[in-house]
């Protein structure tokens, strides 16, 4: 195969991961964010209804997350084998949470009296498997230390103030998803209550946002660099410019009681975070160190799986659609209505 | 403890759990079609109580399945960096057409399987069934064609700083020598967990109330799979050994305990006492020739044993010798198990032979102990590779100190053994339950007061 043939291939599965990164982030993020809010939510009808608005789909969420790990792995395996040892605890951690979380869907129902106890492991796993996937973020913005082929750092590397910040900051998000769902598949005094939550959670996103974009640029001269000289900057600012806008229609459409338009400006939030994730660290899979070139399978194994993601993203987005489409409307306590 | 046994012992444990609700509900997602099918074919209620029975069940199973999975699909990475680093090219694609051919399909279709018969209406309902059934198989083709992979690759070729790359043709790697031979023999084992799972609980019920109409449905199902399919079980796993034999002699030689070679005709021992340091078995109970004769279908023919392998290369003799002897004794034991009950259904004492129901209770988990028996032959069987032969699993572990290791372990075994307890202990509650004429729905779901109204009753349908 020739070298151009390879660099396409090469671009494209990257499109395909930050796909398949963004629609776990935007579908797994709203039912971990009703796992964050669940302590605040009261016992018995509303956290049933809550559970009941997810639990149809949560399963189908996470598989982003399994297609993220498996496509790195076979699109980009050096980029694998780096990122996950230097990653380990938080996503040890996370793993840890999401098992916690995703048993508490069924366990809950099975036995009454230990009904607290899944509830409170469902807010746990879902908090702190928001937060690992913040923290691993920005361990990966921070920098991960590389020699030859192999993760050469220590099992802390991943702890630093920053790392610590993005993942307050996804678990505000996550927060921010999981009250706009409430808001749009809940009636009654818990959809006032997503409503109010929503409002409050907007604000730490926001503020998060502000602090995590200050420090990146603080953290690296390199990402400076990209953001901040010119003639970039005339492009690069409309990000944070397009964030306060659509910030300003999210709570403009909050306070009009809209029920779908909240969430979907939530989602255009994130989808502004992650196009300046792009301008951070594009086209490298690990920031400074190794370019998704440099990370690549050979051209036989992406352009295998491309002709079966073709085929495959489609027909998943088609029945995945038609799943949501069978559980329109408002939930309730027991199911959909 | 190195950081390389502490990372092996943690795959073993992780896996071992994951490997229990797969082996669960790749059967009891097929039996769930079979009930649903017989549902919409007959209209009989028996049918439809059953499925709302098995399907409470396989939705804690398939749950324990999902959140145990996923940690796999990290385990690679994070422990195993330099063999995803150096066999990722060839193992990642199969492992990415899994996840878009299988765990979406599952996934997706799980939500109105579980919750949506009112919202689709009873055929749109089955065809979810159908697709989760399908996707539990799907899932089995593309992980065991990665798993023969690294027991036998083909289709490989291998770059200037030693990775392995996919050579031209991908059907090479797939359908490696192996990967015909464990397909069938896992898919059959898991059809066979689930029908002494299914019939350990109708015996379980029938020895309480013979007349149960749904406990002897399940029962009567449960021993025609073990009738049939215990049998061609011991026929496909005899044809993987000789697969085996071809491709991983070494591992062979462990299952049978053979250290020596044997000229004219090798001994089948039963049991040993085995000895791997001084290369020896001691205190052996023996039939002379025979496994010449099993594995060359020639008394006298010649078998090689462990000394023309290097020590270095050899597997951890005891854990295979021992694990083989565990599966292939409770495969007999199935397979007579259900020639039993075929002789008890001739006899028109199926649902009156309280010695049968409580062989059958017995027999319940056995397919469990099995399936971690013959997996434990397979993999220990395959050491001291990760790739056979060519990658070495000391040169396949992540660069991490064994603190760090250590510590993730012990975070999975607390965590798994109160989560996975509580899941198995629910598990039991439910199967503790008979089943009955009007089978609750699913709790939390919107079914429970419509959906499967099983209408003709429960007492006409006497199996």
């Amino acid at each position: 195969m020739t070298l151009l043939a390879h660099i396409d291939l090469t671009v494209i599965w990257a499109v395909i991961i930050g796909f398949a990164i963004v629609a776990y982030v935007v579908l797994d993020g709203f039912d971990l964010g009703i796992g964050i809010l669940f302590p605040l939510i009261a016992a018995g009808n509303d956290r049933d209804t809550a559970m009941n608005s997810v639990a149809p789909v949560w399963d189908g969420n996470e598989t982003w997350l399994v297609l993220g790990g498996g496509g790195l792995l076979a699109a980009f395996p050096l980029a694998y084998a780096i990122i996950l040892p230097a990653l380990y605890a938080p996503l040890m951690a996370m793993l840890l949470g999401l098992v916690l979380r995703g048993v508490a869907f069924e366990f809950r129902w099975r036995e009454p009296r230990h009904r607290v106890w899944w509830d409170r492991a469902f807010a746990f796993g879902s908090t702190l498997a928001a937060f690992m996937q913040g923290v691993a973020l920005g361990a990966l913005l921070h920098g991960i230390r590389v020699v030859g082929r192999g993760f050469a750092g220590g099992p802390w590397d991943w702890v630093s103030g920053f790392s610590l910040l993005t993942g307050v900051a996804l678990v505000a998000g996550y927060a921010l998803l999981g009250s706009c769902w409430l808001n749009w598949k809940t009636d009654g005094p818990l959809q006032q209550q997503a409503v109010r939550y929503a409002g409050r959670c907007g604000v730490a996103l926001l503020v998060a946002i502000g602090a995590v974009s200050l420090a990146t640029l603080g953290l690296d001269a390199h990402y400076a660099a990209r953001w901040l000289t010119m003639p970039g900057i005339v492009f690069t600012a409309q990000v944070p410019l397009a964030t306060l806008v659509v910030a300003l229609l999210f709570y403009r459409s909050l306070a009009r009681g809209s029920e779908i338009q909240p969430f979907a400006w939530a989602l255009a939030i994130f989808g502004l975070c992650i196009v300046g994730l792009g301008i951070s660290i594009w086209p490298d899979v690990i920031p400074a160190r190794v370019t998704i070139w440099q990370a690549a399978a050979p051209p036989r194994s992406q352009a295998f799986m491309l002709a079966g993601a073709l085929v495959m993203v489609p027909v998943i987005l088609a029945y995945t659609g038609w799943a949501y489409w069978v559980f329109r409307g408002k939930a309730g306590s027991e199911g959909y209505h | 403890m190195t950081a390389l046994m502490l990372a092996r012992a943690q795959f073993a444990f992780t896996v071992s759990f994951h490997f229990l609700f797969p082996a669960f509900t790749i059967g009891l997602a097929s039996y769930l079609a079979v009930l649903e099918a017989l549902w919409l074919r007959t209209g009989s209620g028996v049918y439809a109580n059953l499925y709302r029975y098995w399907l409470k069940i396989f939705a804690v199973v398939f749950g324990m399945g999902v959140v145990s999975g996923l940690v796999m699909s990290y385990q690679f990475g994070t422990n195993w960096s330099v063999f995803s680093d150096k066999a990722g090219p060839v193992i990642g694609p199969l492992m990415a057409y899994e996840v878009l051919t299988a765990f979406f399909l599952e996934a997706g279709f799980l939500g109105v399987m579980l919750f949506g018969i009112n919202k689709v209406g009873r055929n749109l309902h089955f065809v979810a069934t159908l697709a989760v059934a399908l996707g539990t198989f799907i899932s089995a083709f593309w992980i065991i064609a990665v798993n023969s992979w690294m027991q036998t690759p083909t289709g490989y070729e291998i770059s200037a700083d030693g990775r392995f790359l996919p050579g031209p043709s991908w059907l090479a790697i797939i359908f490696n020598p192996s990967f015909p031979y464990r397909l069938v023999h896992t898919v059959l084992a898991a059809y066979l967990t689930t029908a002494f799972a299914v019939g350990g609980v109708g015996a379980w019920h029938l020895l309480r109330d013979a007349h149960n109409p749904g406990a002897r449905k399940m029962f009567s199902m449960a021993m025609w799979m073990a009738a049939l399919v215990a049998p061609v079980q011991i026929y496909a796993g005899d044809a993987h050994g000789l697969n085996t034999l071809a491709w991983q002699p070494a591992k062979v030689m462990a299952m049978e305990g053979h250290f020596q070679s044997h000229p004219h005709g090798a001994p089948l021992v039963l049991v040993g006492l085995i000895d791997q340091t001084h290369q020896r078995i001691d205190y052996t109970l023996e039939i002379p020739k025979l496994s010449s004769l099993l594995l060359r279908h020639d008394i006298n023919a010649p078998l090689a044993g462990l000394d023309t392998v290097p020590p270095a290369n050899q597997p951890p003799v005891i854990v295979v010798f021992w694990a083989f002897r565990v599966m292939v004794a409770i495969g007999f034991a199935m397979a007579g198990l259900g020639l039993w009950s075929l002789v008890a259904r001739l006899r028109g004492r199926l649902f009156a032979s309280p010695w049968l129901h409580r062989a059958g209770v017995v027999m319940g988990p056995a397919g469990f102990v099995a399936v971690l028996a013959g997996w434990t032959v397979t993999e220990t069987g395959r050491q001291p590779f990760t790739v056979f032969g060519l990658l070495r699993t000391v040169d396949s572990v992540s660069p991490l100190a064994a603190p760090v290791v250590g510590t993730s372990l012990a975070a999975f075994a607390l965590v798994y053994f109160i989560v996975f307890g509580m899941g198995i202990a629910y598990l039991l509650r439910l199967m503790a339950k008979p089943p009955q004429a009007h089978e609750t729905a699913l709790d939390g779901s919107p079914i429970r007061a419509a959906g499967i109204t099983p209408a003709s009753g429960f007492g006409e349908q006497a199996a």
